[in-house]
């Protein structure tokens, strides 16, 4: 053989995370539809609540405050749902056998998905606080517990991402990725998001109170706008731990399974 | 000269449908090396599994003299694979993807945009690379695809049939590129479902049929077991109603139309075609089985 010019070799494990993290950046950039709704629907939704439906759910006028946390998850969940879509593509694509056959752990594919999922979040967080603040939002947080909220928000939006990542590995399609993940677009609905749980019947208030995203609501309520996080805290922490570890295990348990089926 | 590629007693199976049912196959370095074989053949199965995508069932699988389930790093720095779907991101812009591939297999950045713009240059595709890949024509995906795979060069390369729906102009040139990495002492490992391009390409061809390998040797070799140009005999509606091959010459082409001259309609209309991969098959399984009968007869 004729010496090489370019000498091919195992890239950094550094650099393999980085290349995937762009790429993802770039899909996200260039999937403008998705961008504008995953930031367009949440200030819809808080527009429809704080307008709409906030004068009947809480008459002295201050449900904005009440709202914002449960408008923020929602959105996260919303902005995260779009993983699984772009997870399943990837699998169903050609390119995953590219990417298997170079000298890289291909699973970081995975960790670029993710990466990606958590930036845009947080942007589309911070644009619905802003106009949150805009519609009468009025949150007494110092530094400390803004920094907080945003700690428990980017835990959030982690775990929730690799949950919706592993739904786009057991999905069969781009398609189907989207169905399922429309599923866990509900919780926060059961959650005390939009109403005190104590005004639910009975069994839902059960289900309401014993679910994930109502600890996680209740501690940035109580960081943002005053009042004892408390066992709260605890257990938004432990819930976020819980599935991000668990989806995790369950994401590179499918990825090695599914991967080499197409 | 070592193996590329050596195979034994390979089985594969996808649930109760068996694809491989015990290949054998040996390829030596350097060259063409064509593998050819109708739709559901086995063909992206089996390289699959010497690219390491797929797990065979049963057997020694060899690439570039490692074991592909044991060496996976050894045989991923060995090899590239272009598959039969161009594996290319429609999100990135042409160069976007060299440049990334570029990068994870270990170039520096700088070196992977300079290879990317040598590659872009190389595969004519100037005027494209910066325009993202979804937007790109069947032949400029195939060819990016191909160029993706060249990025570092590797001592075997495996393409999974690269010119289906390429135009003639487009497929000539993929060939021409074929040949140019042949002449660096690369291994090229393409499966295709057309004899003439395993022939026009290939030093060495292997026919796979029902799992098996039927049959190996060079073109030449092979050709000569199926005859050269094929009489096809036309019915009323213009339809064929029957094949005669023949070996070429004007000699038996003209012994076949006699025949045929007795036995048709003296208006009946013939026409001369090259053999085609249903030739090849007809003409290997029938003697394939009628060796296997022969066998039989013996025992
Ligand atoms: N993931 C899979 N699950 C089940 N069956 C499969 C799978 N992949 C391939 N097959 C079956 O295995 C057989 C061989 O498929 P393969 O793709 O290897 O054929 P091929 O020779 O590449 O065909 P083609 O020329 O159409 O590309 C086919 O019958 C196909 O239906
Ligand atoms: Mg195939």
């Amino acid at each position: 053989m004729t010496k090489p010019a370019y000498e091919g070799k195992q890239p950094s494990f550094f650099t393999t995370n980085a290349e995937f993290i762009v790429r993802s950046i770039r899909h996200s950039l260039r999937n403008v539809e998705t961008m504008i709704m995953a930031i367009v629907l949440p200030v819809m939704l808080m527009l429809l609540f704080t307008y709409v439906f906030g004068g009947a759910i809480d008459t002295s006028g201050n449900y904005v405050n009440y709202v914002v946390p449960g408008i923020i998850l929602l959105c996260a969940g919303f902005g995260s749902s779009s993983t699984a879509v772009d997870v399943a593509s990837d699998m169903k694509n050609g390119i995953i056998d590219r990417f298997r056959t170079l000298p890289i752990h291909s699973w970081c594919l995975m960790t670029g998905h993710v990466t990606a999922s958590l930036l845009r979040n947080l942007l589309a967080t911070g644009i619905v606080i802003l106009a949150a603040l805009l519609v009468g939002f009025t949150p007494h947080a110092d530094v400390w517990e803004w920094l907080a909220a945003l700690g428990i928000i980017s835990l959030f939006i982690l775990a929730i991402t690799w949950l919706y990542a592993a739904i786009g590995l057991v999905a069969g399609s781009p398609a189907a990725a989207s169905g399922y993940g429309f599923a866990l677009l509900f919780l926060p609905y059961l959650s005390s998001a939009f109403v005190a749980t104590d005004t639910m019947p009975s069994w839902l208030q059960g289900v309401a109170e014993h679910q994930p995203i109502t600890p996680v609501i209740e501690t940035i309520r109580s960081l943002l706008l005053g009042g004892a996080a408390d066992e709260h805290a605890w257990f938004a922490i432990g819930w976020c731990l819980l599935i991000l570890i668990g989806a995790v295990i369950w994401c590179t348990w499918l990825y090695n399974r599914r991967a080499g089926r197409r | 000269m070592g193996l590329a590629i050596e195979v034994k007693g390979l089985y594969k199976r996808y649930g109760s449908h068996e694809v491989l049912k015990g290949m054998d196959l040996s390829v030596a370095e350097g060259g063409v090396f064509a593998l050819l074989g109708p739709n559901g053949a086995g063909k992206t199965t089996f390289i699959h599994i010497l690219a390491g995508l797929l797990r065979a069932d049963r057997g020694i699988v060899r690439v570039a003299g490692y074991d592909v389930t044991m060496e996976k790093l050894r045989v991923k720095m060995s090899i590239s694979l272009t598959g039969q779907f161009a594996a290319v991101d429609d999100m990135l812009t042409g160069t976007e993807n060299l440049r990334m591939l570029g990068r994870l297999n270990g170039l520096s950045a700088a070196q992977a945009a300079a290879r990317a713009t040598e590659l872009i240059s190389q595969f004519d595709l100037e005027a494209a690379g910066g325009k993202r890949v979804g937007t790109y024509s069947g032949g400029m995906r195939r060819r990016l695809d191909l160029a993706s795979s060249l990025i570092v060069p590797r001592p075997i390369v495996f393409l999974d049939e690269p010119t289906t729906g390429l135009d003639t102009r487009s497929r000539r040139s993929l060939w021409d590129s074929i040949q140019a990495l042949a002449s660096q002492g690369i291994t090229v490992i393409l499966t295709t479902q057309y004899l003439e391009e395993a022939d026009q390409l290939a030093d060495r061809i292997a026919v796979i049929h029902e799992g098996r390998i039927v049959a190996s040797g060079t073109p030449a070799e092979l050709k000569a077991r199926i005859g050269e140009e094929v009489i096809e005999l036309l019915n009323e509606e213009g339809e064929v109603s029957h094949t005669l091959t023949t070996d070429g010459t004007i000699t038996s082409i003209q012994d076949q139309l006699l025949m045929l001259a007795q036995q048709a309609p003296p208006n009946a209309r013939v026409r001369l075609r090259s053999p085609s991969m249903d030739d090849v098959f007809l003409a290997l399984t029938e003697s394939a089985d009628s060796n296997s009968n022969k066998e039989a007869k013996r025992a």
